[in-house]
């Protein structure tokens, strides 16, 4: 393992997403609601670009007390990364599949200092 | 920080861009690329029978070649007024294929094609980038919106369609790559036309079979048939049955969401037609007709062998020109891998065992639509033999297609150096 400087905090919008090719070894980095998160840019299924798709709210299925539907909505806090090979989506904050928690991405330990975003990365 | 960490600069620390419709096939499937040279770069020979020509960006093109003033007039018009595919029996508002953009390469391609070090057709261009970037030595192409066209109430677009669409495969696409191979799409709701395109195209060697869109309510087994599977079968070039989505058929007006529709619509309609083919000993008619059976998956194949294997036994007074079991028929046919049920991987070998499939089965993509599978899909099965996976992935079809077994991709390494420093996605 060793550690990159891989670009400027302050650079981020929110909610923003970078994706860095460190030598082959490529991770999206993420800022939603203040805080940053970074991911294996590797979908668990086929090994796609996990990271270098849409970034859309989570959909849910709205329902009533007597359990009928009012249909789809999109979610107010949950935003997910959409895998653009197969269309796999990961919640940006924990990297699970909304169906399937046990599908998920691996997370890339990263630390802020000062203004530097480093990540730590594998050979 | 540990002690196994050092610094690195920036420099060493590249920025990639969003994949949208209009990135790159060669950025696209650039991690397919690293799994080529991992997994399957020596592999002798790489067939994708399935890959498919969007025909949005082309269709101008297409009606252009309509050998009809009257069709060719009205397809005209509804181009200048913005219809994306005209003549086409699909729903503009039900296109949701792309997941509402989640899936960009479904809704293109909408990549530049003025690469210098590319050349040629724009379609050709495209399909290159996807097999070079998958390590595919062949591409076999079937189109994309053209695969209703079996439902079409005007008959008569099928038909110029089709003919259209064999002429520009024929005369504007094959010249620039022989890597690109296809099928004479067969306007099956007229069987005279059929055997017209098979005897105008069927010796050009880069059709390498005859395909039958399998959305339609045709019986396969009527007697108007008999004189064209006569014919493929004397040519020695296979038949093969596409599947494809259908939301207006009756009973799956009931599904509310295109994945429920999707799911079973692709298999719903081999299933039918594969009943039709088995229960009528089509295969004791036609013993050396090979058939192939594309995207529907593989769970179906096992659930109807033994579905029809049990309700034979009890009726062969209703299939009485079957000699042998229908599984034993299906599993000398042949079968598309894609899409590849994967999630259960006791089930899938089940099914791989029972169909046969280090013989029976072919390898495709799908590519550009938004279920591909790329060859990984095959090399990564734990329970396949070396072996089983080289005949899956070109040397069954090498077979089937009667094509050479000579290497015609370039090397992983070869790709992955000329496309790396100029990736921008």
């Amino acid at each position: 393992m060793r550690e990159v400087t891989a670009g400027k905090a302050s650079s981020f919008s929110d909610p923003d997403r970078k994706i860095f090719d460190i030598g082959g070894f490529e991770v999206g980095v993420f800022k939603l609601g203040g805080q940053f998160y970074a991911w294996e840019n590797r979908c668990p299924h086929l090994d796609g670009p996990a990271c270098q798709g849409k970034i859309l709210p989570c959909t849910t299925e709205a329902l009533n007390e007597d359990k009928s539907s009012r249909g789809r909505e999109f979610s107010k806090t949950d935003m997910n990364m959409v895998c653009p090979w197969h269309g796999f989506e990961f919640d940006i904050r924990t990297g699970r599949h909304p169906t399937n928690g046990a599908m998920r991405l691996r997370a890339v330990k990263m630390r802020i200092e000062g203004d530097d975003i480093m990540l730590s990365v594998r050979d | 920080m540990p002690d196994e960490m050092a610094s690195a600069r920036v420099g060493q620390v590249r920025e990639l861009q969003e994949i949208t419709n209009a990135t790159d096939t060669r950025d696209y499937l650039y991690a397919a690329s690293r799994q080529a040279k991992q997994q399957y770069d020596d592999y002798e020979l790489i067939v994708d029978i399935d890959a498919h020509l969007q025909e949005g960006r082309f269709w101008q093109e297409l009606i252009g070649l309509m050998d009809n003033d009257v069709l060719k007039h009205a397809g005209e018009m509804m181009l200048a007024g913005g219809v994306r595919t005209p003549l086409i029996n699909m729903q503009p508002g039900m296109s949701f294929q792309a997941m509402s953009g989640r899936v960009p390469h479904q809704s293109g391609p909408a990549e530049k094609v003025d690469d210098p070090q590319t050349h040629g057709h724009p379609f050709a261009q495209i399909m290159r980038r996807s097999m070079d970037a998958m390590g595919v030595d062949y591409q076999v192409i079937f189109p994309t919106a053209m695969l209703h066209l079996g439902m079409n109430p005007m008959e008569d677009i099928e038909i110029y369609m089709a003919r259209a669409y064999c002429r520009w495969l024929v005369e504007n696409i094959f010249p620039e790559d022989k890597r690109l191979i296809g099928l004479v799409y067969l306007p099956f709701n007229n069987p005279d036309e059929c055997e017209k395109l098979i005897k105008q195209y069927g010796g050009n060697p880069q059709i390498v079979g005859f395909t039958i869109c399998a959305v339609r309510h045709k019986p396969v087994h009527h007697n108007q048939y008999m004189r064209l599977y006569s014919m493929i079968e004397e040519l020695g070039k296979p038949l093969v049955f596409h599947a494809g989505p259908h939301w207006d058929d009756p009973s799956f007006s009931q599904l509310n969401r295109f994945i429920s529709m999707h799911a079973l619509s692709f298999v719903h309609y081999n299933l039918i037609h594969m009943t039709n083919w088995v229960i009528n000993a089509l295969p004791e008619r036609f013993p050396k007709l090979k058939t192939i059976w594309v995207e529907s998956g593989l769970a179906w194949v096992p659930f109807l062998m033994q579905r029809l294997d049990h309700e034979v036994l009890m009726r062969p007074s209703e299939a009485p020109g079957l000699k042998r079991m229908p599984s034993e028929y299906m599993q000398e046919m042949f079968y598309s891998s894609q899409p590849l049920e994967r999630y259960d991987m006791k089930l899938l070998e089940a099914t791989m065992d029972k169909m046969k499939a280090e013989t029976q089965l072919l390898y495709s993509s799908d590519w550009p639509h938004w279920d591909f599978d790329p060859p990984s899909s095959i090399t990564t099965l734990p329970f396949l033999s070396d072996q089983a996976k080289r005949n899956i992935l070109g040397l069954n079809a090498a077979r089937v297609f009667n094509l050479p077994v000579k290497r015609l991709r370039p090397r992983a390494d070869d790709f992955l150096t000329a496309r790396g420093p100029d990736r921008v996605s």
